[in-house]
């Protein structure tokens, strides 16, 4: 646990798996782990730029995730990006949504 | 410094009176599962399922409050946490693996979600295997009935069909089509009548297997070959809107946008995707990933030694309660087609393979 802010150590997701034999995960050395955290934060903003957010790296250990109006939530992985995302926007974020497909399509073109 | 070892842990489930303390009496007779410890969870009064079994020593715990998945869930991670401390005291004989058999009433997901998430056995346990028995004479009219029943098998990575011997043939033939259209990629063993293989059962799961190129092998051969066996849905069941399906895809698939979708996915569906399993060709990874997940659980991504067969294209299983496989999969691969460039973060070299997109592709649904 950081000791300034209190935020708990040691993800449990998957996809900050811990590393060790047979297992697969970008987790295992600062640079890769870093890495990885700027590709996630860049692949989230394609989706999430959809519902007016924007994720950004904190400590490298957690993202914000910020409303165009300044509210935040602080996350600590993908499995609390995106019901952090539902509770800012007060409507859910479904990967199903017919709009957001069609607008990520467009966007791959 | 020595490696970390995982002690499996197996889930046996099955609707009440289906036969899993039989079956786990069976399975423990057999001398390969002599240091296997194992939890009950008694529902009522009586600990009736205590008394049935025999050889089960010190290194059982009965749980007490009932109903496992809606109860005690604390207690479960206590006994567990309470078997693993005798056992590095030396207090109980050394187990490697445990068994944990659940009321007939449970919703599994709970118990592997302990087992995972609670933040001291994830670092000494892993899931192995979910065993689930279902009645040949009255499995069908439990599905009809019990939605829990219909989850159980959902889950299972290995299917007992048990009573066979008093089911006619008609009967228990019109329920294994009906297991196959439910949960289609998990190995069926009918156990009146064939000798109960207890490693196939126990201890051939993935991440035993995924070192062992062959028994890799033999494993995806049974999940995903199978999986195209979905038949078409038929709307008069009550079952209805539990199917299975499959999707593939070519090309290098971006890891990043992959968690991404899925976890987006499970945050807003767990509920109604029971099962997804499969095979990744992960861009850089070398080998590919397997993935295993039931609802909102994704066990560890495991990193295979080698493909387990020629086709390099990637390969998902679902099993899903009402979610429309269209979508899915256009879904999927609307978000694996919109990998940004990677150079502003990472070494170039990656960038080609980041950036190109994955076209999905799906599989025939039978």
């Amino acid at each position: 646990m950081c000791s300034l802010c209190g935020v708990l150590g040691g993800s449990g997701h998957w996809t900050d798996a811990a590393a060790r034999p047979g297992v697969f995960t970008r987790n295992i050395d600062p640079l890769q782990h870093r890495r990885e955290r700027a590709h996630r934060i860049a692949c989230a903003s394609r989706v999430l730029a959809y519902y007016g957010l924007t994720l950004s790296d904190w400590q490298a250990s957690s993202f914000v995730l910020s409303t165009a109006t300044g509210k935040t939530e602080l996350v600590e992985d993908l499995g609390h990006l995106w019901a952090a995302a539902e509770k800012l926007l007060g409507r859910p974020c479904d990967p199903l949504d017919p709009d957001l497909i069609v607008r990520l399509e467009g966007s791959n073109d | 410094m020595t490696e970390p070892v995982f002690t499996p842990v197996n889930l046996i489930t099955g609707f009440l009176g289906s036969g899993k303390t039989t079956l786990l009496q069976r399975l423990l007779a057999d001398p390969a599962l002599g240091d296997t410890a194992v939890l009950i969870n008694e529902f009522g009064e009586v600990g009736l399922d205590h008394h049935l079994l025999e050889r089960i020593d010190d290194t059982m715990v009965l749980l007490q409050s009932g109903c496992l998945c809606c109860t005690i869930r604390g207690e479960l991670s206590a006994a567990i946490r309470d078997l693993h401390s005798k056992r590095e005291r030396g207090t109980v004989p050394r187990f490697r693996r445990l068994v944990i058999e659940s009321t007939g009433l449970a919703d599994p997901f709970p118990i592997l979600s302990t087992v995972q998430a609670d933040p001291v056995l994830r670092h000494h346990f892993r899931l192995g295997n979910v065993i689930t028995t279902v009645d040949a004479v009255n499995g069908i009219a439990q599905l009809a009935r019990q939605v829990e029943c219909t989850k159980q098998i959902a889950v299972a990575d290995r299917l007992v069909l048990t009573k066979t011997d008093l089911a006619g043939a008609e009967q228990a033939d019109a329920l294994v089509e009906r297991l196959s259209r439910i949960n289609p990629s998990a190995p069926l063993w009918r156990s009146a009548e064939a000798a109960l293989d207890a490693a196939a059962l126990l201890s051939h799961d993935l991440f035993a297997t995924a070192g062992r190129s062959e028994a890799a092998r033999r494993w995806f051969a049974t999940e995903l070959a199978a999986s195209d066996s979905a038949a078409a849905v038929d709307r008069n069941r009550h079952d209805e809107t539990i199917h299975a399906f499959a999707l593939s895809f070519d090309g290098p698939v971006d890891w990043t946008l992959f968690g991404l979708w899925l976890s987006m996915l499970l945050n807003r569906h767990g509920d109604r995707v029971l099962r997804v399993k499969g095979i990744l060709n992960v861009a850089e990874a070398g080998a590919p990933v397997a993935i295993h997940g039931v609802q909102r659980l994704v066990h560890p991504p495991v990193h295979m030694a080698a493909w387990p067969d020629d086709d390099r294209r990637s390969r998902l299983v679902f099993i899903v309660d009402g979610l429309d496989r269209g979508l899915v999969e256009r879904s999927l691969g609307a978000f694996l087609g919109s990998a940004p460039a990677y150079s502003a973060a990472a070494a170039s070299s990656a960038a080609s393979a980041l950036a190109s997109s994955a076209s999905t592709r799906s599989t025939s649904q039978r």
